[in-house]
């Protein structure tokens, strides 16, 4: 930066102590150009920024005066206290001086000990001996001259000095000895040159205020006052969606271009939509109480038709199959479970779709919920992304091109497809993604073909239905940096204002 | 989920190099890999397949699927000699029904095997078997054992034996009461007056199913060669599968299996391995898969999952258990021509995508509220009668109407009524974070209205914490004002109890009432340790998503 600019960037603060800061201590560059010692402080960092000074950092200890030290100062230490009633009174036993004295024990202690060691009293048969003189009893201590003299750098220490710290050092509270930082200026080369340099410009515009505004005088022909752009500023942060939900309303934008149809419906199902109509036999582990969450209540199951067909489909099978081959039981579909994944909008979608509505496409975003414990990879509510595409001639190749797709606009640029197994799809598929840093597969979640055993009795016939519902929240991880699921509804203010957006 | 252990020395020995590529035919084949350690490798078992829950019923598939024994695998079995004979008593039919049994002969155990053996029985147990409950297996050394054998159902305190890892007599009672496996299945045998128990010709108890074995009759060791299996339940056709899978993994043993006649009142023959017979269509096939494989090729790929096909008919080995109907079979195909190899490709059907409505609205309401610098909370549906209540200041009388779960496995047991106790919760977390917080949800609430039916609700709560009535009452208007709604507030004195008498209003949208608008009392703020006043007005979105669909 050329002198000109340096010069024209200088705030008048800046320029306000730039005479004074050969001073070199702060207090008088704050008195000479009358500034607060903030401000003073915040202006030598800029000129520090702009090269002109360089600014050292030193700590000392600094012996100051303690709460009782200060006290003392104003009262007397207890020892000359001492002194000063004994001379008056001439009381020479000990429980009646310390009555007198209303020193407390401790400060009596003290007291005694120190006249002892220096050697004014002798103690005898509990009663106090004077061994020194007139003369040398009203002299005043090393300890009391020290205590007037503080505060004092710890580093320029007399001898003398140093061994009445020691000696106050083991009474409570007399001296307080603080680190302090201490700044000093050194002025750079450039600064000399600058500051010989005629440092002009008091008619440079500051704030760019409305009042300047009002007429073209005010600036025309006038300099701006260059800015430090590089000097940080407060914080401040934004209104937002919550992060999951910005990565929701994505999924959702790629589904609607793609073409899908959004489902939504309750949180609160019947295990018949959850589970019967997607062929998953009543004494499957899923139907645990261990595993779901169920809902003490009974709701009532759909149209009779569709419950005849689902009930054929698990005890005799249809269309072939062999079906479960056990007595499947109305009560036990009719109990209310909290869904345990969006598939039963799927399934309860199928049930209404009509034959002029083919092909079609639908997909859904949505918490689901798992009688879980909560860890880093687990929780009790989770969100799932559906899809369903109901066509005659799909097939399980167009099944991994909607996966692959999806899973490319979320980011996974090498996914793979692995064999899997769920009660109501057949073939069904895992899908991974690899994890460059970690060099690992990272499973995404699940998706197949609709079994015959879940489609004949929604649909009336065998078309063939691709399904798909991995978890959603995992997927998001990494895109936000989070290693612990649980961080997700965690709700940290702090951490909700730093988050970045998700820019996809 | 079940995960099998193998040996890793074993693997390589029989099997191949455990490289990158043989990974990689591993997970391919349907069994992801959970871990490889310097000993082990462990896999992941899908529960359609409990015949690979063995290291022997694993290599025989997926040999066969790298190419190296194809083909349906075939096993020798003799028919039963004299006296290899079960007699099923009627006093088990309201029991334990049925079962299904076997003797394999032969077999050259050593602890590994026993290992194996014990480990498969316990897998199927719990996967098959549905935790012994549909099916249980017992295995017994046949030398200690007199023929014929008797499965009949007795008074418990007629049952006396030694069980497994004990050294006394206990009674069948005793038993589910004092030994460790019987308190852990009790209440398999709940309510039932006799119990079920396998009996042989000397009378002896040999164990009592689902429960547990005799100590003397029923556990195997290294000198065992011959053994007498059964698996005993409710479904006979599990039963026949689960002991299939068993006869075949000793056979791989080199055990000799032979059949069992069992006298139900029909005469019956355990082991089959008869093959499954099922149909499939090359059509279907190619159809479903997106492919374009000749019969040949079909055929290839069956017999590499350890199928035979002839003429359209593939032969199923019996130990199998998931092959209900062709499209089993069509993804045995698809795993055999390796998903790694499918090209995806996006069908070229035209459909019109489209949000749902409600989701655009909440979406809507979400940015007008972003916009005036409000961050947006998600919290969990499920919560619990302190924080939702008491809490909220909700005395026990009071708290009605409201959705419980069964048996939940956190301290979280109710479904949120309400988006108010879960922006405090929020604010009360968050007292360390610079304020103003301004904050909203919006989310499904559930209510239980005198047990009639469950209403699910999307509402939304807004809060400001500091903030007053005046300035929560802009939000509110600048909300209603941008979404074109009409609102009025009207005083109330029928109010949530967390709001301060005479700063709250009702919500009101064409007379219908949507919500409450007010400060917090400091009660409830100090119940939550909120140490700055917050307002707070929390509506239901479902009359807005009316007024919304109306006006379409």
């Amino acid at each position: 930066m050329d002198m000109k600019k340096l010069i024209e960037s200088l705030s008048p603060h800046e320029r306000k102590i730039l005479p004074y800061i050969k001073e070199k201590k702060i207090s008088e560059i704050c008195k000479k150009s009358n500034l607060d010692r903030t401000s003073v402080l915040r202006s030598l960092e800029y000129l520090k920024n702009k090269g002109l000074i360089e600014l050292n950092f030193e700590k000392k200890k600094i012996v100051g005066i303690g709460i009782n030290g200060s006290l003392y100062i104003s009262k007397g230490l207890p020892e000359r206290r001492l002194l000063n009633l004994l001379d008056k009174k001439r009381i020479l036993s000990l429980e009646e001086v310390q009555k007198q004295s209303k020193l407390s024990d401790d400060e009596f202690r003290a007291a005694i000990g120190a006249l002892k060691r220096k050697a004014i009293i002798e103690l005898k048969n509990g009663k106090i001996i004077f061994s020194a003189n007139k003369e040398e009893i009203s002299k005043k201590s090393p300890e009391e001259i020290f205590l007037e003299s503080l505060p004092l750098e710890y580093d320029s220490l007399t001898p003398e000095q140093l061994y009445a710290l020691k000696s106050l050092q083991s009474r409570k509270d007399i001296i307080q000895i603080k680190e302090k930082k201490i700044i000093s200026i050194e002025i750079t080369n450039l600064g000399h040159e600058l500051i010989q340099s005629k440092i002009k410009g008091q008619n440079l515009i500051e704030q760019v205020t409305s009042e300047i505004l009002k007429k073209d005088s005010y600036w025309k022909g006038k300099k701006f006052r260059r800015y430090d752009i590089n000097s940080s500023v407060p914080e401040i942060s934004g209104g937002k969606q919550h992060f999951v939900n910005q990565a929701v309303e994505y999924a959702r934008k790629i589904w609607v271009e793609m073409g899908f149809k959004e489902m939504t419906g309750n949180l609160i199902t019947s295990s018949f939509w959850n589970f019967d109509a997607l062929f998953t036999a009543q004494d499957h582990p899923v139907r645990d109480m261990q595993d779901t969450f169920f809902i003490n209540q009974k709701t009532e199951l759909p149209d009779k038709k569709i419950v005849r067909a689902v009930k054929k489909s698990h005890e005799t099978g249809t269309a072939g199959s062999k079906g479960w081959q056990y007595s499947w039981s109305k009560e036990e579909a009719k109990k209310l479970v909290l869904r345990t994944h969006t598939t039963c909008l799927s399934s309860q979608t199928l049930a209404k779709l009509k034959k002029e509505d083919l092909p079609a496409k639908f997909f859904a975003i949505g918490k689901c919920f798992r009688n879980e414990t909560v860890d880093w990879s687990h929780g009790f509510e989770f969100n799932q992304t559906e899809g369903i595409v109901i066509d005659e001639n799909a097939n399980f190749r167009n099944l991994l091109g909607y996966l692959q797709e999806f899973f490319r606009k979320m980011g996974f640029k090498k996914i793979r497809f692995t064999p899997a197994y769920f009660p109501y799809t057949e073939p069904s598929v895992e899908i991974s993604a690899w994890h460059p840093e970690k060099k690992v597969w990272l499973e995404l979640g699940g998706a197949g073909i609709f079994r015959p055993e879940v489609t004949i009795p929604l649909l009336g016939k065998n078309i063939p239905v691709l399904a798909w519902g991995p978890g959603f929240d995992r997927i998001l991880l990494d895109y936000y940096k989070i290693k612990d699921l649980r961080e997700l509804y965690k709700n940290d203010i702090t951490k909700l204002r730093k988050m970045k957006f998700w820019v996809k | 989920m079940a995960v099998i252990n193998i040996n890793k020395k074993q693997f390589e020995k029989e099997i191949g190099k455990l490289n990158e590529k043989m990974q990689e035919r591993i997970v391919l084949f349907g069994t992801p890999i959970e871990e490889i350690t310097n000993e082990k490798i462990r896999l992941e078992i899908f529960p359609n397949r409990p015949d690979l829950l063995s290291y022997s019923g694993f290599k025989r598939s997926f040999l066969a699927f790298l190419g190296k024994k194809t083909g349906l695998k075939k096993y020798k079995i003799d028919k039963p000699e004299k006296n290899y004979k079960i007699i099923i008593d009627s006093s088990v039919k309201d029991i334990r029904p049925y079962t299904a049994c076997a003797i394999v002969k032969g077999l050259k155990l050593n602890d590994e095997k026993i290992k194996e053996i014990i480990d498969i029985q316990e897998k199927l147990h719990t996967t098959l078997g549905r935790k012994r409950k549909k099916a249980a297996i017992g295995i017994y050394p046949l030398e200690k054992i007199k023929l014929p054998i008797t499965y009949k159902a007795l008074e418990p305190d007629k049952i006396k034996f030694i069980p497994l890892e004990s050294d006394k007599a206990m009674s069948g009672l005793q038993i589910l009461q004092k030994h460790p496996a019987g308190r852990k299945y009790a209440h398999l045998l709940a309510g039932k007056v006799k119990f079920p128990v396998f009996v042989d010709g000397n009378k002896n108890i040999l164990s009592m199913p689902p429960i547990i074995n005799s100590q003397n009759t029923g556990k195997i060791d290294e000198k065992t060669k011959d053994v007498f299996i059964e698996c005993s339940g409710f479904d006979f056709k599990i039963l026949k599968k689960c002991l299939n899978i068993i006869v075949a993994n000793l056979a791989d043993m080199n055990g000799k299996i032979y059949q069992m006649e069992l006298k139900y009142k029909k005469k019956d023959i355990t082991p089959d391995l008869t093959p499954q017979k099922e149909t499939i269509y090359l059509e279907n096939v190619n159809k479903l898969l997106g492919l374009n494989l000749s019969e040949k090729q079909m055929k290839f790929f069956l017999e590499k999952m350890g199928h035979s096909y002839e003429k359209g008919v593939v032969k199923i080995p019996a130990w199998r258990t998931d092959i209900l109907h062709e499209v089993d079979l069509i993804e045995d195909v698809a795993i055999a021509y390796g998903y790694e190899k499918f090209i995806p490709e996006i069908s070229e059907i035209f459909t019109i995508g489209e949000e749902d409505k409600i989701e655009i609205i909440k979406r809507k309401i979400a940015e007008i509220l972003a916009g005036l610098r409000m961050l947006e909370v998600s919290n969990y549906h499920l919560t619990n009668k302190e924080e939702h209540f008491r809490k909220m200041g909700i005395p026990e009388k009071l708290q009605k109407e409201f959705v419980e779960i069964e048996e939940s496995k956190t301290e979280y047991n109710i479904l949120r009524k309400g988006l108010a106790p879960c922006i405090l919760k929020t604010l009360s977390k968050n007292i360390d974070s610079e304020y103003p917080q301004k904050i909203f949800e919006i989310g499904k609430v559930f209510s239980d209205s005198e047990n009639k039916k469950i209403i699910e609700n999307e509402k939304l709560a807004v809060a400001l914490a500091p903030g007053n009535f005046t300035e929560i009452k802009q939000i509110l208007e600048y909300l209603f004002k941008m979404l074109n709604i009409k609102i009025t507030l009207n005083e109330t004195n029928n109010s949530p109890l967390w709001f301060i008498e005479g700063r709250i209003g009702k919500i009101l949208l064409n007379n219908e009432h949507i919500g409450f608008i007010g400060e917090i009392h400091p009660r409830i703020l100090k119940n939550w340790k909120i140490k700055m006043p917050v307002a707070l007005f929390e509506i239901d979105l479902e009359e807005i998503l009316k007024k919304f669909e109306k006006n379409d």
